[in-house]
Protein backbone atom coordinates (compact mmCIF):
# COMPACT_ATOMS: atom_id res chain seq x y z
CA UNK A 1 0.00 0.00 0.00
CA UNK A 2 0.80 3.69 -0.42
CA UNK A 3 3.44 6.08 0.39
CA UNK A 4 5.08 3.31 1.34
CA UNK A 5 7.23 1.86 -1.83
CA UNK A 6 8.17 5.31 -2.08
CA UNK A 7 11.82 4.79 -1.91
CA UNK A 8 13.64 7.14 -3.55
CA UNK A 9 14.99 6.23 -6.76
CA UNK A 10 18.62 7.61 -7.52
CA UNK A 11 19.19 9.80 -10.39
CA UNK A 12 22.30 9.54 -12.15
CA UNK A 13 24.80 8.35 -14.67
CA UNK A 14 25.74 5.43 -12.79
CA UNK A 15 24.43 1.75 -13.92
CA UNK A 16 21.23 0.49 -11.94
CA UNK A 17 22.26 -2.11 -9.18
CA UNK A 18 20.03 -5.19 -9.37
CA UNK A 19 17.87 -4.21 -6.56
CA UNK A 20 17.22 -0.81 -7.74
CA UNK A 21 15.89 -2.56 -10.87
CA UNK A 22 13.70 -4.65 -8.79
CA UNK A 23 12.69 -1.62 -7.14
CA UNK A 24 11.70 0.50 -10.07
CA UNK A 25 9.88 -2.65 -11.77
CA UNK A 26 7.85 -2.71 -8.60
CA UNK A 27 6.99 0.76 -8.36
CA UNK A 28 6.27 0.61 -12.11
CA UNK A 29 3.76 -2.23 -11.33
CA UNK A 30 2.69 -0.15 -8.93
CA UNK A 31 2.01 2.90 -10.48
CA UNK A 32 -0.33 1.31 -13.32
CA UNK A 33 -2.33 -0.14 -10.78
CA UNK A 34 -2.82 3.07 -9.12
CA UNK A 35 -3.55 4.79 -12.50
CA UNK A 36 -6.14 1.94 -13.30
CA UNK A 37 -7.65 2.18 -10.09
CA UNK A 38 -7.54 5.45 -9.49
CA UNK A 39 -9.52 6.38 -13.29
CA UNK A 40 -11.87 3.90 -12.82
CA UNK A 41 -13.33 5.23 -9.47
CA UNK A 42 -12.87 8.31 -11.21
CA UNK A 43 -15.65 7.83 -13.84
CA UNK A 44 -17.65 5.85 -11.36
CA UNK A 45 -17.81 9.65 -9.32
CA UNK A 46 -18.32 11.51 -12.35
CA UNK A 47 -20.22 9.46 -14.83
CA UNK A 48 -23.57 9.85 -13.25
CA UNK A 49 -22.97 13.75 -13.91
CA UNK A 50 -21.66 13.41 -17.09
CA UNK A 51 -24.74 11.27 -17.86
CA UNK A 52 -27.17 14.13 -16.38
CA UNK A 53 -25.53 16.70 -18.23
CA UNK A 54 -26.32 14.59 -21.54
CA UNK A 55 -30.04 13.32 -20.10
CA UNK A 56 -31.05 16.90 -19.98
CA UNK A 57 -31.01 17.12 -23.89
CA UNK A 58 -32.58 13.86 -24.77
CA UNK A 59 -36.16 13.80 -25.40
CA UNK A 60 -38.54 12.00 -23.00
CA UNK A 61 -38.47 8.61 -24.46
CA UNK A 62 -34.54 8.19 -24.63
CA UNK A 63 -33.93 8.51 -21.27
CA UNK A 64 -34.80 5.43 -20.05
CA UNK A 65 -33.62 3.21 -22.90
CA UNK A 66 -29.78 4.16 -23.39
CA UNK A 67 -26.78 4.59 -20.80
CA UNK A 68 -25.42 6.66 -23.37
CA UNK A 69 -24.18 10.00 -23.00
CA UNK A 70 -24.88 11.72 -26.53
CA UNK A 71 -28.60 12.15 -27.07
CA UNK A 72 -29.63 10.44 -30.17
CA UNK A 73 -31.99 13.65 -31.22
CA UNK A 74 -30.70 16.71 -29.25
CA UNK A 75 -33.61 18.63 -27.93
CA UNK A 76 -33.71 22.03 -25.74
CA UNK A 77 -37.26 21.40 -24.81
CA UNK A 78 -36.16 20.52 -21.21
CA UNK A 79 -34.86 23.73 -20.57
CA UNK A 80 -37.79 25.59 -22.34
CA UNK A 81 -40.33 23.92 -20.91
CA UNK A 82 -38.62 23.56 -17.74
CA UNK A 83 -37.72 26.88 -17.23
CA UNK A 84 -41.73 28.16 -17.39
CA UNK A 85 -42.38 25.56 -14.00
CA UNK A 86 -46.02 25.19 -13.57
CA UNK A 87 -45.92 27.85 -11.17
CA UNK A 88 -46.80 31.95 -12.53
CA UNK A 89 -43.28 32.10 -12.05
CA UNK A 90 -40.06 31.22 -14.48
CA UNK A 91 -36.70 29.13 -12.73
CA UNK A 92 -35.23 32.84 -13.40
CA UNK A 93 -37.16 34.06 -9.91
CA UNK A 94 -36.04 31.19 -8.22
CA UNK A 95 -32.14 32.21 -9.12
CA UNK A 96 -32.86 35.43 -8.15
CA UNK A 97 -34.46 34.20 -4.59
CA UNK A 98 -31.30 31.81 -3.81
CA UNK A 99 -29.07 34.74 -4.50
CA UNK A 100 -31.09 36.91 -2.71
CA UNK A 101 -31.19 34.45 0.31
CA UNK A 102 -26.78 33.33 -0.17
CA UNK A 103 -25.65 36.79 -0.61
CA UNK A 104 -26.53 38.56 2.94
CA UNK A 105 -26.05 35.24 4.43
CA UNK A 106 -23.13 35.11 3.50
CA UNK A 107 -21.75 38.71 3.79
CA UNK A 108 -22.78 38.82 7.43
CA UNK A 109 -21.03 35.09 7.89
CA UNK A 110 -17.55 36.59 6.87
CA UNK A 111 -18.25 39.66 9.11
CA UNK A 112 -18.99 38.72 12.15
CA UNK A 113 -16.67 35.41 11.93
CA UNK A 114 -14.37 38.09 11.55
CA UNK A 115 -15.15 40.15 14.47
CA UNK A 116 -15.76 37.20 16.82
CA UNK A 117 -12.31 35.37 16.06
CA UNK A 118 -10.69 38.34 16.54
CA UNK A 119 -11.98 38.50 19.75
CA UNK A 120 -11.22 34.65 20.88
CA UNK A 121 -7.87 34.69 19.32
CA UNK A 122 -6.76 38.12 20.33
CA UNK A 123 -8.14 38.87 23.56
CA UNK A 124 -8.51 37.77 27.12
CA UNK A 125 -11.35 38.33 28.99
CA UNK A 126 -13.83 36.64 31.75
CA UNK A 127 -15.40 33.47 30.22
CA UNK A 128 -13.41 32.79 27.66
CA UNK A 129 -12.93 29.16 27.99
CA UNK A 130 -16.51 28.53 28.70
CA UNK A 131 -17.63 30.64 25.36
CA UNK A 132 -14.90 28.37 23.05
CA UNK A 133 -15.87 25.39 24.40
CA UNK A 134 -19.53 26.05 23.40
CA UNK A 135 -18.27 26.82 20.07
CA UNK A 136 -16.62 23.24 20.03
CA UNK A 137 -19.98 22.23 21.30
CA UNK A 138 -22.98 23.80 19.44
CA UNK A 139 -19.97 22.00 16.18
CA UNK A 140 -20.72 18.83 17.58
CA UNK A 141 -24.89 19.87 18.34
CA UNK A 142 -27.23 18.15 16.05
CA UNK A 143 -29.52 20.77 14.89
CA UNK A 144 -32.24 18.68 15.08
CA UNK A 145 -32.54 19.26 18.69
CA UNK A 146 -32.85 22.85 18.31
CA UNK A 147 -34.58 23.01 15.18
CA UNK A 148 -38.42 23.24 16.14
CA UNK A 149 -38.08 25.99 19.18
CA UNK A 150 -36.31 28.03 16.93
CA UNK A 151 -39.11 27.76 14.46
CA UNK A 152 -41.42 28.60 17.16
CA UNK A 153 -39.23 31.39 17.85
CA UNK A 154 -39.39 32.70 14.44
CA UNK A 155 -43.13 32.56 14.46
CA UNK A 156 -43.53 34.63 17.53
CA UNK A 157 -41.53 37.03 16.37
CA UNK A 158 -43.24 37.53 12.54
CA UNK A 159 -40.39 36.17 10.37
CA UNK A 160 -42.19 32.71 8.91
CA UNK A 161 -42.40 33.18 5.39
CA UNK A 162 -39.36 35.54 4.93
CA UNK A 163 -35.55 34.90 4.89
CA UNK A 164 -34.34 36.59 8.03
CA UNK A 165 -34.80 33.19 9.87
CA UNK A 166 -32.26 31.94 7.21
CA UNK A 167 -29.87 35.23 7.40
CA UNK A 168 -30.21 36.33 11.10
CA UNK A 169 -28.72 33.08 12.54
CA UNK A 170 -25.65 33.09 10.53
CA UNK A 171 -24.92 37.04 11.14
CA UNK A 172 -24.80 36.56 14.46
CA UNK A 173 -21.62 33.53 13.73
CA UNK A 174 -24.45 30.89 14.18
CA UNK A 175 -22.31 28.56 12.12
CA UNK A 176 -19.85 26.83 14.26
CA UNK A 177 -18.02 25.29 11.98
CA UNK A 178 -16.89 28.90 10.55
CA UNK A 179 -15.82 30.85 13.42
CA UNK A 180 -13.98 27.60 14.41
CA UNK A 181 -11.94 27.40 11.11
CA UNK A 182 -11.39 31.48 11.44
CA UNK A 183 -10.41 30.78 15.21
CA UNK A 184 -7.80 28.55 14.28
CA UNK A 185 -6.42 29.94 11.10
CA UNK A 186 -6.32 33.37 12.89
CA UNK A 187 -4.30 31.61 16.01
CA UNK A 188 -1.85 30.84 13.77
CA UNK A 189 -0.72 33.98 12.37
CA UNK A 190 1.83 36.12 14.39
CA UNK A 191 1.23 38.96 16.07
CA UNK A 192 3.85 41.34 15.85
CA UNK A 193 2.21 43.73 12.72
CA UNK A 194 -0.66 43.83 14.70
CA UNK A 195 1.91 44.77 18.16
CA UNK A 196 3.47 47.37 15.87
CA UNK A 197 0.39 48.71 14.44
CA UNK A 198 -1.22 49.44 18.25
CA UNK A 199 2.29 50.68 19.43
CA UNK A 200 1.65 53.28 16.80
CA UNK A 201 -1.66 54.22 18.35
CA UNK A 202 -4.10 52.33 16.04
CA UNK A 203 -7.41 50.89 18.13
CA UNK A 204 -7.80 47.75 17.92
CA UNK A 205 -10.84 48.15 15.13
CA UNK A 206 -8.33 49.83 13.02
CA UNK A 207 -5.80 47.12 14.07
CA UNK A 208 -8.48 44.51 12.84
CA UNK A 209 -9.55 46.08 9.44
CA UNK A 210 -6.32 47.37 8.03
CA UNK A 211 -3.46 45.11 9.59
CA UNK A 212 -5.92 41.37 10.28
CA UNK A 213 -8.44 41.31 7.36
CA UNK A 214 -6.10 41.03 4.69
CA UNK A 215 -4.10 38.98 6.30
CA UNK A 216 -7.31 36.55 7.36
CA UNK A 217 -8.22 36.74 3.80
CA UNK A 218 -7.86 33.05 2.36
CA UNK A 219 -10.04 32.17 5.34
CA UNK A 220 -12.73 34.55 4.51
CA UNK A 221 -12.79 32.86 1.08
CA UNK A 222 -13.19 29.67 2.59
CA UNK A 223 -15.92 30.72 4.58
CA UNK A 224 -17.28 32.39 2.54
CA UNK A 225 -17.18 29.75 -0.69
CA UNK A 226 -18.16 27.30 1.49
CA UNK A 227 -21.39 29.27 2.78
CA UNK A 228 -22.38 29.87 -0.66
CA UNK A 229 -22.16 25.75 -1.53
CA UNK A 230 -24.14 25.37 1.40
CA UNK A 231 -26.73 27.64 1.11
CA UNK A 232 -27.37 26.65 -2.52
CA UNK A 233 -27.87 23.29 -1.18
CA UNK A 234 -29.53 23.80 1.94
CA UNK A 235 -33.28 22.46 1.25
CA UNK A 236 -34.32 22.08 4.61
CA UNK A 237 -34.30 25.73 6.16
CA UNK A 238 -36.32 27.21 3.30
CA UNK A 239 -39.24 23.97 3.55
CA UNK A 240 -39.27 24.77 6.96
CA UNK A 241 -39.38 28.38 6.67
CA UNK A 242 -40.29 29.70 3.50
CA UNK A 243 -43.94 28.76 2.37
CA UNK A 244 -44.97 31.10 -0.55
CA UNK A 245 -43.83 29.97 -4.05
CA UNK A 246 -42.93 33.62 -4.90
CA UNK A 247 -40.41 33.05 -2.18
CA UNK A 248 -38.91 29.95 -3.38
CA UNK A 249 -35.18 29.26 -3.69
CA UNK A 250 -34.28 26.90 -6.51
CA UNK A 251 -33.77 24.12 -4.02
CA UNK A 252 -37.57 24.19 -3.33
CA UNK A 253 -39.09 25.12 -6.56
CA UNK A 254 -36.96 21.58 -7.75
CA UNK A 255 -38.75 19.84 -5.21
CA UNK A 256 -42.25 21.15 -6.30
CA UNK A 257 -41.60 20.35 -9.98
CA UNK A 258 -41.17 17.09 -8.82
CA UNK A 259 -44.14 16.49 -7.35
CA UNK A 260 -46.35 18.22 -10.17
CA UNK A 261 -44.63 17.23 -13.84
CA UNK A 262 -43.17 13.95 -12.88
CA UNK A 263 -45.38 11.70 -14.21
CA UNK A 264 -44.56 12.62 -18.35
CA UNK A 265 -42.05 15.24 -18.50
CA UNK A 266 -38.89 14.06 -16.72
CA UNK A 267 -36.28 15.88 -19.10
CA UNK A 268 -37.51 18.90 -17.72
CA UNK A 269 -36.42 17.82 -14.16
CA UNK A 270 -33.48 16.74 -15.13
CA UNK A 271 -32.72 20.11 -17.18
CA UNK A 272 -33.56 22.07 -14.04
CA UNK A 273 -31.00 20.18 -12.08
CA UNK A 274 -28.06 20.94 -14.38
CA UNK A 275 -28.78 24.53 -14.00
CA UNK A 276 -29.31 24.11 -10.11
CA UNK A 277 -25.97 22.60 -9.74
CA UNK A 278 -23.98 24.96 -12.58
CA UNK A 279 -23.31 27.88 -9.93
CA UNK A 280 -21.88 25.52 -7.09
CA UNK A 281 -19.90 23.28 -10.16
CA UNK A 282 -18.66 26.69 -11.46
CA UNK A 283 -17.77 28.56 -8.14
CA UNK A 284 -15.90 25.02 -7.16
CA UNK A 285 -13.84 25.13 -10.45
CA UNK A 286 -13.05 28.56 -10.13
CA UNK A 287 -12.00 28.26 -6.45
CA UNK A 288 -11.14 24.80 -5.91
CA UNK A 289 -7.95 25.80 -4.19
CA UNK A 290 -10.06 27.80 -1.23
CA UNK A 291 -12.28 24.63 -1.04
CA UNK A 292 -9.44 21.99 -0.25
CA UNK A 293 -7.20 24.37 1.94
CA UNK A 294 -10.56 25.10 3.77
CA UNK A 295 -11.44 21.49 4.79
CA UNK A 296 -7.90 20.21 5.07
CA UNK A 297 -7.29 22.98 7.79
CA UNK A 298 -10.59 23.01 9.41
CA UNK A 299 -10.30 19.08 9.57
CA UNK A 300 -6.72 18.38 10.68
CA UNK A 301 -6.46 21.38 13.15
CA UNK A 302 -10.18 19.75 14.55
CA UNK B 1 -2.36 42.62 23.44
CA UNK B 2 -5.17 43.32 25.56
CA UNK B 3 -4.63 46.02 27.89
CA UNK B 4 -7.19 48.62 27.74
CA UNK B 5 -9.88 46.21 29.43
CA UNK B 6 -10.42 42.86 29.86
CA UNK B 7 -13.95 43.26 27.85
CA UNK B 8 -12.80 44.80 24.91
CA UNK B 9 -12.84 41.10 23.58
CA UNK B 10 -16.31 40.14 25.24
CA UNK B 11 -17.64 43.28 22.47
CA UNK B 12 -15.91 41.63 19.68
CA UNK B 13 -17.63 38.10 20.44
CA UNK B 14 -20.82 40.19 21.29
CA UNK B 15 -22.31 39.02 18.12
CA UNK B 16 -21.35 35.67 18.96
CA UNK B 17 -22.86 35.43 22.31
CA UNK B 18 -26.63 36.90 21.40
CA UNK B 19 -26.23 34.61 18.28
CA UNK B 20 -25.51 31.34 21.13
CA UNK B 21 -28.55 32.42 23.53
CA UNK B 22 -31.25 33.04 20.98
CA UNK B 23 -30.62 30.12 18.17
CA UNK B 24 -28.70 27.46 20.17
CA UNK B 25 -28.99 27.81 24.31
CA UNK B 26 -32.78 28.75 24.28
CA UNK B 27 -34.24 26.21 21.61
CA UNK B 28 -32.36 23.83 23.45
CA UNK B 29 -33.35 24.01 26.91
CA UNK B 30 -36.72 25.01 25.24
CA UNK B 31 -36.96 21.83 22.97
CA UNK B 32 -36.06 19.71 26.43
CA UNK B 33 -39.36 21.55 28.11
CA UNK B 34 -41.69 20.79 24.96
CA UNK B 35 -40.73 17.02 24.70
CA UNK B 36 -42.70 16.65 28.37
CA UNK B 37 -45.38 18.50 26.99
CA UNK B 38 -48.50 18.20 24.66
CA UNK B 39 -48.39 21.20 22.33
CA UNK B 40 -50.22 21.75 19.29
CA UNK B 41 -49.62 25.42 18.19
CA UNK B 42 -52.75 26.47 18.67
CA UNK B 43 -53.67 26.06 22.56
CA UNK B 44 -50.83 26.44 25.05
CA UNK B 45 -48.39 23.76 26.04
CA UNK B 46 -49.68 21.34 28.29
CA UNK B 47 -47.44 19.12 30.89
CA UNK B 48 -48.00 16.00 30.09
CA UNK B 49 -44.53 14.76 32.34
CA UNK B 50 -43.14 11.34 30.50
CA UNK B 51 -45.80 10.58 28.55
CA UNK B 52 -44.56 11.25 25.12
CA UNK B 53 -41.26 9.08 25.84
CA UNK B 54 -43.57 6.14 27.53
CA UNK B 55 -45.75 6.50 24.01
CA UNK B 56 -42.53 6.53 21.92
CA UNK B 57 -41.13 3.40 23.73
CA UNK B 58 -44.29 1.35 24.53
CA UNK B 59 -46.63 2.16 22.01
CA UNK B 60 -44.77 3.82 19.13
CA UNK B 61 -44.34 0.94 16.34
CA UNK B 62 -43.72 3.69 13.77
CA UNK B 63 -41.00 5.02 15.85
CA UNK B 64 -39.26 1.27 16.46
CA UNK B 65 -39.51 1.24 12.93
CA UNK B 66 -37.97 4.66 12.48
CA UNK B 67 -34.91 4.11 15.12
CA UNK B 68 -34.03 0.87 13.33
CA UNK B 69 -33.80 1.88 10.21
CA UNK B 70 -31.88 4.83 11.35
CA UNK B 71 -29.01 2.77 13.37
CA UNK B 72 -28.31 0.44 10.15
CA UNK B 73 -28.50 3.41 8.51
CA UNK B 74 -25.93 5.47 10.27
CA UNK B 75 -23.98 1.86 10.94
CA UNK B 76 -23.39 1.23 7.23
CA UNK B 77 -23.28 4.13 6.13
CA UNK B 78 -20.47 5.76 8.09
CA UNK B 79 -17.77 2.92 8.22
CA UNK B 80 -18.39 2.44 4.30
CA UNK B 81 -18.08 5.85 3.70
CA UNK B 82 -14.54 6.50 6.03
CA UNK B 83 -12.97 3.14 4.55
CA UNK B 84 -13.61 3.98 1.60
CA UNK B 85 -12.41 7.50 1.97
CA UNK B 86 -9.23 6.34 3.78
CA UNK B 87 -8.42 3.33 1.15
CA UNK B 88 -8.84 6.07 -1.96
CA UNK B 89 -6.34 8.80 0.40
CA UNK B 90 -4.11 5.93 0.48
CA UNK B 91 -3.95 5.07 -3.19
CA UNK B 92 -3.89 8.91 -4.30
CA UNK B 93 -0.86 9.57 -1.68
CA UNK B 94 2.18 8.62 -4.02
CA UNK B 95 4.12 10.71 -6.51
CA UNK B 96 1.25 10.48 -8.73
CA UNK B 97 1.44 13.38 -11.45
CA UNK B 98 -2.46 13.73 -11.47
CA UNK B 99 -2.99 13.85 -8.59
CA UNK B 100 -4.80 17.18 -8.33
CA UNK B 101 -6.60 16.24 -11.07
CA UNK B 102 -8.16 13.00 -8.99
CA UNK B 103 -8.62 15.00 -6.12
CA UNK B 104 -10.90 17.61 -7.84
CA UNK B 105 -12.79 14.50 -10.10
CA UNK B 106 -13.55 12.79 -6.32
CA UNK B 107 -14.43 15.63 -4.24
CA UNK B 108 -17.07 17.51 -6.76
CA UNK B 109 -19.85 15.09 -5.44
CA UNK B 110 -19.20 16.10 -2.25
CA UNK B 111 -19.11 19.98 -3.33
CA UNK B 112 -22.89 19.18 -4.38
CA UNK B 113 -23.93 17.32 -1.22
CA UNK B 114 -27.34 16.84 -0.17
CA UNK B 115 -28.51 19.45 -2.60
CA UNK B 116 -32.24 18.82 -4.33
CA UNK B 117 -30.48 18.03 -8.12
CA UNK B 118 -28.35 15.06 -6.74
CA UNK B 119 -31.13 13.42 -5.05
CA UNK B 120 -32.72 14.37 -8.37
CA UNK B 121 -30.23 12.61 -10.58
CA UNK B 122 -30.06 9.44 -7.83
CA UNK B 123 -33.37 8.96 -8.47
CA UNK B 124 -33.53 8.61 -11.79
CA UNK B 125 -30.10 6.62 -12.29
CA UNK B 126 -31.22 4.11 -10.06
CA UNK B 127 -34.85 3.84 -11.45
CA UNK B 128 -36.09 0.74 -12.33
CA UNK B 129 -35.22 1.13 -16.40
CA UNK B 130 -32.36 3.52 -15.17
CA UNK B 131 -28.65 3.91 -16.01
CA UNK B 132 -27.56 1.45 -12.88
CA UNK B 133 -30.17 -1.00 -14.22
CA UNK B 134 -28.95 -0.57 -17.91
CA UNK B 135 -25.23 -1.06 -17.34
CA UNK B 136 -25.82 -4.01 -14.90
CA UNK B 137 -28.41 -5.67 -17.96
CA UNK B 138 -25.43 -5.03 -20.03
CA UNK B 139 -22.89 -7.04 -18.59
CA UNK B 140 -25.64 -9.86 -18.53
CA UNK B 141 -26.93 -9.17 -14.87
CA UNK B 142 -30.38 -9.22 -13.75
CA UNK B 143 -31.91 -5.17 -13.22
CA UNK B 144 -32.02 -4.84 -9.68
CA UNK B 145 -35.59 -3.08 -7.94
CA UNK B 146 -33.32 0.05 -6.07
CA UNK B 147 -35.78 1.94 -4.80
CA UNK B 148 -39.18 -0.25 -4.70
CA UNK B 149 -37.68 -3.01 -2.80
CA UNK B 150 -38.01 -2.46 0.82
CA UNK B 151 -34.27 -4.26 1.15
CA UNK B 152 -32.81 -2.14 -1.30
CA UNK B 153 -33.80 1.04 -0.45
CA UNK B 154 -32.16 1.88 2.34
CA UNK B 155 -28.60 0.70 0.61
CA UNK B 156 -29.15 2.94 -2.25
CA UNK B 157 -29.16 5.92 -0.16
CA UNK B 158 -26.08 4.80 1.86
CA UNK B 159 -24.77 4.31 -1.89
CA UNK B 160 -25.63 8.23 -2.57
CA UNK B 161 -23.36 9.21 0.83
CA UNK B 162 -20.76 6.70 -0.29
CA UNK B 163 -20.59 8.77 -3.10
CA UNK B 164 -19.69 11.54 -1.67
CA UNK B 165 -16.52 10.49 0.39
CA UNK B 166 -14.76 13.25 -1.07
CA UNK B 167 -14.48 15.51 1.84
CA UNK B 168 -13.51 13.06 4.44
CA UNK B 169 -10.80 11.63 1.65
CA UNK B 170 -9.53 15.25 1.72
CA UNK B 171 -8.58 15.60 4.80
CA UNK B 172 -7.15 11.78 4.83
CA UNK B 173 -5.02 12.85 2.28
CA UNK B 174 -3.99 15.87 4.29
CA UNK B 175 -3.00 14.23 7.25
CA UNK B 176 -1.41 11.43 5.30
CA UNK B 177 0.53 13.90 3.30
CA UNK B 178 1.86 15.51 6.65
CA UNK B 179 3.14 11.93 7.93
CA UNK B 180 7.10 12.52 8.46
CA UNK B 181 8.57 10.42 5.12
CA UNK B 182 11.68 9.52 6.88
CA UNK B 183 9.66 7.58 9.31
CA UNK B 184 8.41 5.17 6.51
CA UNK B 185 12.29 5.02 4.61
CA UNK B 186 13.37 4.06 8.31
CA UNK B 187 11.28 1.02 8.54
CA UNK B 188 11.51 -0.13 5.33
CA UNK B 189 15.70 -0.34 5.77
CA UNK B 190 14.34 -2.24 8.94
CA UNK B 191 12.45 -4.68 5.97
CA UNK B 192 8.92 -3.95 7.23
CA UNK B 193 6.67 -4.57 3.99
CA UNK B 194 3.91 -1.92 3.01
CA UNK B 195 1.53 -3.81 5.17
CA UNK B 196 2.86 -3.80 8.66
CA UNK B 197 4.34 -0.21 7.79
CA UNK B 198 0.53 1.11 7.11
CA UNK B 199 -0.37 -0.63 10.00
CA UNK B 200 1.97 0.12 12.62
CA UNK B 201 3.48 3.91 11.23
CA UNK B 202 0.84 5.02 8.72
CA UNK B 203 -2.72 4.38 10.52
CA UNK B 204 -1.55 5.20 13.68
CA UNK B 205 -0.47 8.92 13.14
CA UNK B 206 -3.64 9.42 11.13
CA UNK B 207 -5.92 8.49 14.23
CA UNK B 208 -6.16 11.78 15.25
CA UNK B 209 -7.79 12.40 11.76
CA UNK B 210 -9.99 9.43 11.36
CA UNK B 211 -11.38 10.56 15.07
CA UNK B 212 -12.42 13.84 14.11
CA UNK B 213 -13.98 12.18 10.43
CA UNK B 214 -15.66 9.05 12.23
CA UNK B 215 -17.28 11.92 14.91
CA UNK B 216 -17.87 14.72 12.38
CA UNK B 217 -19.60 11.42 9.74
CA UNK B 218 -22.20 9.67 12.42
CA UNK B 219 -23.42 13.33 13.77
CA UNK B 220 -24.32 14.38 10.29
CA UNK B 221 -25.38 10.70 9.13
CA UNK B 222 -27.88 10.62 11.87
CA UNK B 223 -29.27 13.58 10.84
CA UNK B 224 -29.71 12.46 7.16
CA UNK B 225 -32.95 13.99 5.39
CA UNK B 226 -32.77 15.40 2.18
CA UNK B 227 -31.93 11.99 0.78
CA UNK B 228 -34.55 9.84 1.92
CA UNK B 229 -37.27 12.87 2.16
CA UNK B 230 -36.56 13.42 -1.97
CA UNK B 231 -35.69 10.33 -3.49
CA UNK B 232 -38.37 7.75 -1.32
CA UNK B 233 -40.10 9.89 0.91
CA UNK B 234 -39.35 7.08 3.83
CA UNK B 235 -40.87 4.38 1.68
CA UNK B 236 -41.15 1.74 0.42
CA UNK B 237 -42.79 0.30 3.67
CA UNK B 238 -41.67 3.09 5.87
CA UNK B 239 -37.89 1.14 4.88
CA UNK B 240 -35.76 4.62 4.54
CA UNK B 241 -38.13 6.63 7.00
CA UNK B 242 -35.24 8.06 9.08
CA UNK B 243 -35.74 9.38 12.27
CA UNK B 244 -35.46 12.97 11.09
CA UNK B 245 -38.15 12.50 8.87
CA UNK B 246 -40.23 11.22 11.24
CA UNK B 247 -39.66 14.54 13.49
CA UNK B 248 -40.22 16.26 10.23
CA UNK B 249 -43.41 15.00 9.95
CA UNK B 250 -44.51 14.62 13.35
CA UNK B 251 -43.50 18.36 13.96
CA UNK B 252 -44.17 20.62 10.79
CA UNK B 253 -47.40 17.51 9.30
CA UNK B 254 -49.07 17.10 12.24
CA UNK B 255 -47.86 19.93 14.13
CA UNK B 256 -46.81 17.57 17.21
CA UNK B 257 -44.82 19.68 18.57
CA UNK B 258 -44.20 18.16 22.13
CA UNK B 259 -44.13 14.82 20.04
CA UNK B 260 -41.62 15.77 17.91
CA UNK B 261 -39.22 17.23 20.33
CA UNK B 262 -39.56 14.01 22.06
CA UNK B 263 -38.08 12.07 19.42
CA UNK B 264 -35.49 14.48 18.74
CA UNK B 265 -33.71 14.58 22.13
CA UNK B 266 -33.65 10.45 21.97
CA UNK B 267 -32.34 11.03 18.54
CA UNK B 268 -29.87 13.85 20.50
CA UNK B 269 -29.17 11.62 22.97
CA UNK B 270 -28.10 8.91 21.21
CA UNK B 271 -25.74 11.08 19.48
CA UNK B 272 -24.17 12.39 22.75
CA UNK B 273 -24.08 8.75 24.05
CA UNK B 274 -21.97 7.60 20.95
CA UNK B 275 -19.80 11.24 20.91
CA UNK B 276 -18.82 10.34 24.47
CA UNK B 277 -18.08 6.49 23.90
CA UNK B 278 -15.82 8.14 21.27
CA UNK B 279 -14.33 10.31 23.31
CA UNK B 280 -13.52 8.25 25.79
CA UNK B 281 -12.15 5.46 23.92
CA UNK B 282 -9.96 7.83 21.83
CA UNK B 283 -7.92 7.64 25.07
CA UNK B 284 -6.77 4.16 24.12
CA UNK B 285 -6.56 4.22 20.18
CA UNK B 286 -5.94 8.20 19.31
CA UNK B 287 -2.92 8.89 19.35
CA UNK B 288 -1.42 11.73 19.54
CA UNK B 289 2.29 13.16 19.25
CA UNK B 290 3.58 15.04 21.56
CA UNK B 291 3.56 18.40 19.78
CA UNK B 292 2.48 21.44 18.00
CA UNK B 293 -1.30 20.60 16.98
CA UNK B 294 -2.56 18.30 20.33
Amino acid sequence: MAAITDIPVRKGSEPPTAIELKHRRKAMRSSILRYGLLTLVGLVMIYPLIWLVGASFKTNAEMFSSAGFWPKEPTLSGYIEGWQTSTPYTFGKFFVNTLWIIIPKTIGTAISCTLVAYGFARFDFPGKKFLFMTVIATLLLPNVVTRIPQYLLFRDIGWLDSFLPLWVPSALAGDAFFVFMVIQFLRAIPRDMEEAARVDGATTLQTLVYIVVPMLMPALISVCLFQFMWTMNDFLGPLIYISSVEKYPVSLALKLSIDTTEAFAWNQILAMSVLALAPSLAVFFMAQKYFIEGISSGGVKG
Amino acid sequence: MGGESKWMGLWYVSPYVIGLLLFTAFPFLASFYLSFTDYDLLNKPEWVGTANYEKLFTRDRTFDKSLKVTLIYVFTTVPLKLAFALFIAVVLNYRLKAINLFRTAYYVPSILGGSVAIAVLWRYIFADTGLVNMMLGSLGMEPINWFGDPENALFTITLLRCWQFGSAMVIFLAALQSVDKSLYEAAAIDGAGPWKIFRHITLPLITPVIFFNLIMQTVQAFQEFNGPYIITDGGPMKSTYLLPLYIYDKAFKSFDMGYASAIAWVLFAIIMVLTLIAFWSSKKWVYYAGDKRS
